[in-house]
């Protein structure tokens, strides 16, 4: 694996989103009509655990449909050109990384529009961005993967969310536990077992992600 | 016969283990009183259940490694057996809850646990069902596989261990060792373990040769 060849993936990703403004601009758009509907039919949120808990189903089903487009957008012979200048590693990789700068930026808008209209009940703000950084990291690696699955069948559009909610559930429930321990400004001991919990399903997410991936690429 | 000692042996030991089951004395305890009875069936479903997925962990690691379609078809008839063993494991508990708890559902992160490896491998299946080519199939199937198995691990094993649950073994309750369990209970408990997952190894093959006379017939 060669990390400048990497680089050249994400920044080719990069460059197709500048090139098609439009696929970025349909996802904030997407996110601002959600949370503005949440919006009329809450007024304001008061109780932190609805807060997080809708805050959170908003930032899942986003980044589905924006995962959701990762493998399948690449038609099969611009696939095939790419296999040809890097190796599945690389791929998935850069994959890995745009996601999560992706997510980062969508989980972020998501939740200054979400403070901005439903109220801002949280105590302690910089540990919550921690725990949305880390969410959206977590959420970005374990839903490339599945979309990468998912891709592979091109007749149930169903299939991402299917295969993605059980699988993503383990992580999404410990992640709005640490971020409504921070909200309401609880910070003990439990919260280092969430951060080892969290820590460690990303890294086994990267791992098998990096083994699997070379025998999901090639038919 | 020399071959088939093992399935005489589980339909032994589970009709022991029903027998058994009903008739042997059992410590008296408080709440649970007589459906401590349904440790023998309740918890033999889930390590039948872990065994069969495992297996198929296994043969979905062993297709990755040669692209053998019989490793697939081994996998995937597992996963349906220990599908069915799963289901009966949740009817089991729920009844048993019912008794103890005082409900069929309680939001115990072990049965939410279960729920959401059900789900799993319920996608698993629908996943096989959704791709056409036979290869392509059992290698996507397979890295599924693969990941449905160790998430699984992660949430059965780990987060209960985050939160608290009812059952046994976590958050404060004596651990699976003590289990409130006497020398006469382990003497029906572990035959019966033993016996379902002889039970539902024995079912697996059986309906793994059905599966290789269809694909005879079919491409005869």
């Amino acid at each position: 694996m060669e990390f400048s060849r990497v680089k050249s993936l994400v920044h080719k990703e990069f460059l197709l989103d500048w090139k098609e403004k439009n696929s970025i601009a349909s996802i904030l758009i997407y996110v601002t009509s959600t949370v503005f509907v949440c919006y009329l039919s809450f007024q304001t949120i008061i109780d932190t655990t609805t807060f997080n808990a809708l805050l959170w189903i908003i930032i899942l089903f986003t980044s589905v449909n924006t995962i959701t487009k990762s493998f399948v957008q690449e038609s099969e012979n611009r696939l095939l050109y790419m296999y040809s200048l890097a190796n599945p590693q690389e791929i998935i990789m850069g994959k890995l990384i745009y996601n999560s700068i992706l997510l980062l930026l969508i989980s972020l808008v998501t939740f200054s529009a979400y403070a901005l209209f439903l109220g801002n009940p949280i105590v302690d703000l910089p540990g919550f961005i921690v725990a949305l950084v880390l969410g959206s990291l977590g959420l970005s690696i374990l839903l490339t993967v599945m979309a990468a699955i998912a891709s592979k069948s091109s007749n149930n559009p169903a299939l991402m969310a299917i295969l993605s909610f059980p699988i993503i559930i383990p992580f999404l429930i410990t992640i709005i536990a640490l971020s409504l321990n921070f909200s309401q400004g609880v910070n003990d001991a439990q919260n280092f077992r969430y951060f080892i919990a969290i820590g460690g399903i990303m890294a086994i997410g990267i791992t098998m992600a990096y083994i699997l991936f070379p025998y999901l690429w090639r038919d | 016969m020399g071959k088939n000692w093992w399935k005489i042996l589980g339909v032994v030991l589970v009709s022991y283990s029903i027998v058994g089951g009903f008739l042997v004395p059992v410590p008296e305890l408080p709440i649970l009183n007589e459906t401590i009875r349904n440790t023998y069936f309740h918890i033999p479903m889930w390590f039948a259940m872990m065994a069969l997925l495992s297996y198929s962990l296994f043969h979905s690691i062993k297709f990755l490694a040669g692209f053998d379609l019989q490793h697939d078809n081994k996998a995937d008839q597992s996963v349906q057996v220990a599908l069915v063993l799963g289901v009966f494991g949740l009817l089991t508990g729920m009844v048993w809850a019912q008794y103890t708890w005082g409900s069929f559902w309680t939001n115990d992160v072990k049965l939410n646990g279960t729920a959401i490896s059900m789900l799993t491998y319920l996608a698993y299946i629908i996943l096989r069902g959704s791709i056409e080519d036979e290869h392509r199939k059992a290698k996507v199937a397979a890295v599924y596989n693969i990941f449905a198995w160790v998430m699984m691990i992660l949430f059965i094993m780990v987060i209960p261990r985050l939160n608290d649950s009812l059952h046994p073994g976590n958050g404060g309750n004596p651990a699976f060792g003590s289990y409130d369990m006497d020398n006469t209970m382990r003497i029906v408990f572990y035959p019966a373990v033993i016996g379902w997952i002889l039970i539902g190894a024995w079912i697996t093959s059986i309906k793994i040769r059905i599966k290789n006379i269809d694909d005879i017939q079919k491409y005869a």
